[in-house]
């Protein structure tokens, strides 16, 4: 069974304030699939003074917002939710048309996800409570949490919906109003999401203003009336956002990336089970989203008594990677979300090749009979050594690195030897082993005996390069809110310094 | 014989030359910095000089076609023995590189240097 390409608008508009907004200079840009390279609709290609506009319009709903109650808050976020799940299958067509990601991933993942995210923070937000402390007899401090009032958010490509969904929920559900720039490869889903919506949101709550980062992005990361910023992407840009937040003295949360390593001990083969059946599945996931995940797990290290046998294993399992249109629901793979990421991922194979990397499977484009003209590249498996530039470098593709070890500590070693600290895993079946890497591994998650679950509540963020902050949890509406202490004396006399 | 003339670590290729004419008809002199990470990191990204503020930490690898190459000092590790070569591919990249607007994306390409040449590289100076 499959699905037909979404039909579209022939442009659409910035959502400002709770309207349709043509960009003030008029000039839109063409919005194109990768599946096909073929054209999706035109979208605003806005400016400074586009973002100006949003930005007043979210600060004139942001007093109103900020005093609603929680439980109303709540309320809103669930219906986001209802509506989104009323309506997933369009949206997630649309995401599959304008980022070339397979339907079953859309449908499986990223609109589950998605719709959930603004539930967890629908629930979130009704459990809290602030603290009150006896400082002494007659002192009493309150902790209050408020929000920032208007916070900006840069959304990356590559999850376009659910990027937007794991910084719009926790903003809203703090009580901000927020201006989102969707990235220039994937803008239309979060419209079409926008035109769903209509009043379930006040307008000016959520604001969408696209175009391009030089263009549209750096006036809304300096802007003086936004008080906080958000950005999911890599670190040049993550960098940038840092400065500008400097100038302006705001924070920012800044996910960036990773290197994550899959370590594969020797006793997953202890037993051809279901449980070694995960494991390959395990390795194979460096092809969800053709790779495309902060997350990725584009290292893999398999113990050297096992590698052999495992590998084998695991390149049945790549061999039968069912690749061709995104559309039908038996699709496994789709296309890279744009010619330069296709580019760049053929330049990267070319390094591996280059460096002496032995290339296991794939190492070229993918024909893709029905659609010549889109961007596809075939499952990758490198084998070498962790100091090669594909062990080190952040490919954002089907690509993945494979070398051996022969004991924890130099699983441990090489794991941990990357700039960056997002994701990891380790896959054993002795609880001895795994409390070692657990504790071990220097990244902001660690997956145990799976990989690629993303639950609402599991916090997920980076250490090392990999950035700051913690999304998809409570903790981020610590970042998307300040704190005001309250401190009240119920004594009637003077302190007698005057 | 050996060479004297010292081996550079960064090139550009034509149509990334015109391109950097382009913009700095627009926007001035011009600067790349290397980016790592995701989405559109392992990139290069164009900044007009003076919009990107440079660490103490980031080296410069060279100068192609008027514009210094940066990177962090961390990832020039990997990039030491292979030689960059910055080229353009059309594109709709995200990122607050300068040439998005035009619909292409600057992009590094690589060759490992020989021993000859790894004799005798350019030094990377502190920005």
């Amino acid at each position: 069974m499959g699905y037909q390409r979404p039909t579209f608008q022939d442009k659409y508009e910035n959502y400002i304030g709770g309207k349709w907004v043509a960009p003030v200079d008029g000039n839109y840009f063409e919005d194109t699939s990768p599946i096909d390279n073929g054209l999706v609709t035109r979208i605003p290609r806005s400016t400074s003074k586009d973002v100006d506009l949003a930005v007043k319009a979210a600060w004139q709903a942001a007093p109103a917002w900020g005093k609603t109650s929680a439980a109303e808050r709540s309320m809103v976020l669930s219906k986001i939710a209802d509506c989104m799940e009323a309506n997933i299958e369009r949206l997630a067509v649309v995401e599959t048309c304008d980022n070339g990601k397979s339907i079953r991933e859309t449908l499986g993942a990223d609109l589950p996800i998605a719709i959930d995210q603004f539930r967890y923070f629908a629930g979130c937000i009704r459990t809290e409570a602030g603290s009150v402390t006896n400082i002494d007899d007659d002192t009493v401090s309150m902790e209050v949490h408020e929000p920032y009032g208007v916070v900006g958010a840069i959304i990356p490509w590559n999850f376009p919906l659910l990027m937007a969904a794991w910084k719009i929920a926790p903003a809203i559900a703090a009580g901000n109003c927020i201006i989102v720039k969707p990235a220039e490869q994937t803008p239309v889903s979060v419209l079409i999401l926008m035109e769903m919506l209509g009043d379930i949101l006040p307008p000016g709550v959520v604001n969408i203003v696209n175009g391009f980062g030089p263009e549209a992005g750096k006036p809304l990361a300096t802007h003086p009336d936004v008080k906080k910023m958000a950005f999911t992407g890599e670190t040049t840009t993550g960098r940038l956002i840092m400065q500008y937040a400097a100038e302006n003295l705001i924070p920012v949360s800044l996910e960036l990336g990773g290197k994550s390593p899959n370590i594969f001990m020797e006793s997953v083969m202890d037993a051809d089970d279901e449980f070694f059946d995960k494991a390959i599945e395990g390795l194979v996931l460096f092809a969800l989203n053709q790779g495309q995940v902060c997350t990725a797990p584009s290292r893999a290290l398999i113990q050297e008594s096992i590698y052999e046998k495992f590998m084998a294993r695991c390149l049945e399992r790549i061999a039968a990677i069912k690749m061709g249109d995104p559309y039908e629901l038996t699709t496994m793979m789709g296309a890279q979300a744009s010619n330069d990421q296709f580019e760049k991922i053929m330049s990267y194979i070319d390094i591996g090749k280059q460096e002496g990397a032995e290339v296991l499977c794939g190492g070229a484009a993918y024909k893709n009979d029905q659609y010549p003209n889109g961007f596809y590249v075939q499952p990758t498996v490198f084998k070498g050594h962790n100091k090669m530039r594909v062990f080190q470098e952040e490919i954002f593709g089907p690509v993945l690195a494979v070398t051996t070890f022969k004991d924890e500590d130099e699983a441990l070693a090489i794991a941990n030897d990357t700039l960056y600290g997002l994701g990891s895993a380790i896959w054993s079946r002795d609880m001895h082993q795994v409390q070692k890497f657990t504790r071990g591994l220097q990244a902001g998650r660690v997956w145990v005996n799976c990989y690629h679950i993303y639950p609402a509540g599991a916090s997920f963020g980076g250490y090392k390069n990999s950035g700051f902050g913690r999304e998809n949890h409570h903790m981020m509406l610590e970042h998307y809110r300040q704190t005001k202490n309250v401190l009240i004396s119920y004594n009637k006399n003077k302190l007698g310094f005057f | 014989m050996a060479s004297t003339l010292v081996t550079e670590r960064v090139s550009v290729t034509p149509a990334a030359e015109a391109i950097i004419d382009q913009l700095r008809e627009q926007h001035g002199a011009l600067m790349f910095h290397q980016s790592g990470g995701c989405c559109d990191g392992s990139s290069p990204m164009c900044f007009a000089v003076g919009d990107y503020l440079l660490g103490s930490r980031d080296l410069c690898l060279g100068e192609v076609h008027g514009c210094k190459f940066y990177m962090s000092a961390q990832q020039f590790d990997y990039y030491k023995n292979s030689h960059t070569i910055v080229d353009v591919v059309p594109g709709r990249g995200a990122s607050f590189s300068l040439e998005i607007p035009l619909g292409v994306r600057f992009l590094t390409r690589s060759r490992l240097f020989t021993e000859d040449e790894l004799a005798n590289l350019r030094p990377v100076e502190t920005a």
